[in-house]
């Protein structure tokens, strides 16, 4: 497995999500002219019914008033049977809320026929996680942060795509800005409520900066002070469940931060210093890292992460200037595969070879199983990039003992034929696997445990 | 406030949840009581398909042949239980060998299709299509077998399928329908085997996570089979207390359809104490609960177990055998005229040999599924044509089923 893909494989696997019958052979005549293509190119996602952050917010908070309007006038009685009770508890579950929105992605990655924006969208909702694990109020918004903040920007300025997750409710919530008060504002004075370091903390470690991005405790409290004042509309109205400035939440004056002062009044505070970590030379470093490390190999090749660093910098973090510059990297067709298919990524990638649709199977529940729920990393820092840990030995069983029962499902697919239209080469000994195989479906399963089909 | 995620519980596969006693399978594949159910002496067919192409010398020896030590050095049983005076059963089959003394089971030997390549998927094809040659329909002979009874004698109950997929021997427009047996969703011995043998030619490291993870499961599951139940050892056995929980039910399916994998023994065949005895004692141990779960109604039960082709006579370097042609069958069941082995026994001489290294098949396996067909569905010569196209060298072989 040390030898150079194919131009297909890497246009349709390192920078797709696997190939449906057809994708490899449409690939083959000019795979960078396929990937480069799809840059800048975003597709309206298909399901209409999914809500925006403040309608769920809005619809979660009436919900809960109604609740505890009605348990008051019923007190000691049981409820179970109110029908009305049910209807708002159904309401203010957030399943309600995430099972669509997960549905919807496994959707969109099935039928995807523009991969790479579902591959960078999935990138970048890691690189700015939010997780369900965090509680209820960020489950139910989880899958609206990644269509808000993180979709629409892929191929726009990384500076903005900063802008919108630092502001959205999801962020917000999840890494406790809105209970975040200035020690010298009003609320921090009359409540005695105080700084919370969370989210200034994250976004220079984990979004912009990175760990060795040059920034001390001191930065970390400058900045934290600047985001007082970020918070969700929480008050019955029509702003409920946006982002909104309070000031009464925002410490006064001035902060100095990385050794320059911000003076700037309110919002504008943490707004200039989002702008200016974002184009920060060290953020360019830590983001074109992590890309590489994503889409190639982990630890990245110290020359590309220069060359992405130096288009991320020239370009003031244009990110369709930079996904450009890494999909036609030569470096990029040349690393042999050696990223393991993440869960997520390999429950569609089955999909898409056997071209079963999401629906008809617990595809959620099978890709937890493999060790990823959706949108529920266990730490604000992503799922890892070290990711020999999908193919644990528990995960790779479990992985063999579902595709066992998924590849019935294909009905008569010739396994060769199926194995050239969705990977093309294979090696020797895979192919000679499927070959001998006892049944169809075992030379399909075995085909898709190969490491041709787990790693790109 | 609680996350109230519980996604494994959620979307489940909508067939899985479809019966979980008995008493829910009656009432759901019959809606009501229909036609079939006022039938007490109904028959129920079992088709068990042995995936893989079984070492049919290894399953019946004929100790009897002269060539037999010879050509079958390394592979020769020892403590046969004789069947007559040319046959010995393999001793992991002490079920199948006493419905054998009770005229319960019996044997046909030197079987094959018509297809004579040996590739797995075509031969399955072949055997379950019941065309002689592959790719000439989308349909299974059961299921227009199926179809032929609908047409003369009424309404049959749907066919049941235990597993996630439609067998092609099912496949048609008469109406089946599946059953997975949730205890046994794992993935076979078999392709675990083939896997790490792919990863250990591929990629060490995968070899070595799958191996251990495999060690990891035998041990985890080891440890529960000794708090369980006997039949709860496997899933082939498992599969098959279902099925006769559904095939008893006075208006449950009359046709059942069930797969067993794991039968290529090209390395290490290990006829009596290795795989291919293990397999067998499988085999053997399912037979006899679907018999002790089917009660009164095995009397009215014809159970025939196939595969798509045979093995080599001779062992191959590898102690196992390749891909062959002339295999057996075995019958069992009170709809079984049995206690007899049935062959035309074509000798294990080098000479008689197909192509010189496989057993000769003299008997067209769908000589066996027309006598069955003949019996069960009540078809008559026209009927078994259309479900058996171009089979007029293959005629049911008689006596086979009471």
């Amino acid at each position: 497995m040390s030898t150079t893909p194919s131009g297909a494989v890497v246009a349709t696997r390192r920078f797709g999500l696997g190939a449906r019958p057809g994708e490899v052979s449409e690939a083959a005549a000019d795979p960078r002219g396929y990937v480069v293509r799809q840059i800048g190119v975003t597709p309206v996602q298909g399901a209409a019914d999914l809500q925006s952050s403040d309608q769920i917010i809005q619809r979660r908070l009436r919900a809960g008033q109604e609740l505890k309007a009605l348990a008051g006038q019923q007190s000691g009685s049981d409820l179970s049977d109110d029908a009305n009770y049910q209807a708002l508890r159904q309401i203010v579950r957030p399943a309600a809320y995430v099972q669509p929105e997960v549905s919807e992605r496994f959707e969109a990655g099935f039928s995807s026929d523009n991969p790479l924006i579902e591959r960078l969208t999935y990138f970048w909702s890691d690189h700015f996680t939010v997780s369900r694990l965090k509680g209820s109020k960020v489950t139910a918004v989880a899958g609206a942060f990644e269509r808000e903040a993180i979709r629409p920007y892929v191929y726009g300025r990384f500076s903005d795509m900063v802008l919108a997750v630092a502001k959205h409710p999801a962020m917000l919530f999840y890494l406790d800005n809105d209970i975040s008060a200035g020690p010298d504002s009003r609320v921090g004075q009359r409540k005695s409520r105080g700084l919370n370091e969370n989210l200034g903390r994250e976004i220079l470690e984990l979004h912009t900066l990175g760990v060795q991005g040059g920034y001390t405790q001191a930065d970390v409290i400058a900045f934290a002070k600047a985001l007082t004042g970020w918070r969700v509309e929480m008050a019955p109205g029509d702003a409920t469940g946006r982002f909104v400035f309070v000031p009464q939440w925002h410490e006064p004056g001035p902060v100095e931060f990385m050794g320059q002062v911000y003076d700037q009044p309110g919002m504008e505070q943490a707004e200039a210093i989002l702008n200016y970590v974002s184009v920060h030379p060290a953020t360019a470093r830590h983001i074109a890292g992590e890309l590489a490390a994503h889409f190639l190999q982990s630890p990245p090749p110290p020359a590309l992460v220069d060359r992405l660093s130096g288009v991320f910098l020239e370009s003031d973090g244009d990110l369709a200037a930079v996904t450009r510059a890494l999909v036609t990297d030569d470096a990029s067709w040349q690393a042999p595969p050696s990223k393991v298919l993440p869960p997520f990524d390999f429950v569609v990638a089955v999909l898409r070879a056997l071209e079963l649709p999401p629906s008809e199977l617990p595809v959620e529940a099978a890709a937890a199983l493999f060790g990823q729920r959706t949108w529920g990393a266990t730490s604000p820092k992503g799922w890892p990039a070290e990711d020999e840990i999908w193919a644990s030995p528990a995960a790779l069983l479990k992985r063999l003992d579902w595709v066992e029962t998924v590849v019935p499902r294909a009905g008569d697919v010739d396994p060769l034929a199926r194995a050239d239209a969705v990977l093309g080469d294979l090696s020797e000994p895979t192919r000679n696997a499927v070959a001998r195989a006892e049944s169809r479906h075992q030379a399909l399963a075995l085909l898709l445990m190969s490491p041709e089909f787990l790693l790109r | 406030m609680t996350d109230e995620f519980d996604g494994r519980l959620r979307r489940p596969l909508p067939r899985r949840r479809f019966l979980q006693t008995s008493a829910a399978a009656a009432a759901v594949l019959a809606f009501g009581t229909p036609a079939w159910a006022e039938q007490p002496e109904r028959p129920r067919l079992v088709v068990v398909l042995l995936r893989g192409a079984v070492d049919g010398l290894a399953v019946a020896a004929p100790v009897g042949d002269p060539h037999y030590a010879e050509m079958r050095a390394g592979l020769t049983l020892e403590d046969g239980i004789p069947l007559d005076g040319l046959f010995s059963l393999n001793p992991s089959m002490p079920g199948f060998a006493r419905l054998f003394a009770d005229r319960q089971a019996a044997i046909v030997h030197a079987v094959a299709t018509p297809y004579r390549n040996r590739s797995h998927f075509d031969g399955q094809d072949v055997l379950e299509s019941g065309y002689p040659e592959r790719g000439q329909t989308d349909s299974g002979w059961l299921n227009r077998a199926i179809g032929e009874a609908a047409r003369r004698g009424g309404p049959q109950p749907p066919a049941l399928a235990i597993g996630a997929s439609l067998p092609l021997i099912l496949r048609g427009p008469a109406p089946v329908t599946t059953w997975i047996n949730e205890a046994t969703t794992r993935s076979s011995p078999g392709t675990r085997e083939r896997l790490l043998d792919l990863y250990k030619q591929t990629n060490p490291s995968l070899a070595e996570g799958l191996a251990r993870a495999v060690e990891l499961d035998a041990t985890a599951r080891s440890d529960a089979e000794l708090k369980a139940t006997p039949s709860r050892r496997n899933g082939f056995v498992e599969d098959m207390r279902v099925l006769a929980a559904f095939l008893r039910e006075s208006s449950g399916p009359s046709v059942g359809v069930i797969d067993s994998d794991g039968w290529d023994t090209h390395v290490k065949e290990g006829p009596q104490k290795g795989r291919l005895g293990r397999l067998l004692a499988e085999l053997d141990q399912g037979l006899l609960t679907l018999r002790d779960g089917l009660g009164p109604v095995w009397a009215q039960t014809t159970v025939v177990v196939v595969t798509e082709f045979g093995r080599t006579v001779r062992m191959n370097g590898t102690t196992g055998t390749d891909h062959g042609n002339g295999t057996l069958a075995l019958l069992a069941g009170g709809g079984v005229a049995g206690g007899k082995v049935v062959a035309d026994w074509p000798g294990l001489a080098p000479g008689s040999l197909y192509e010189g290294r496989d057993l000769q098949p003299t008997i067209d396996t769908r000589s066996i599924f027309k006598a069955v067909a003949e019996r069960h569905f009540g078809l008559d010569g026209s009927s078994l044509d259309r479900v058996f196209p171009s089979s007029g060298s293959a005629p049911p072989l008689p006596r086979l089923v009471t």
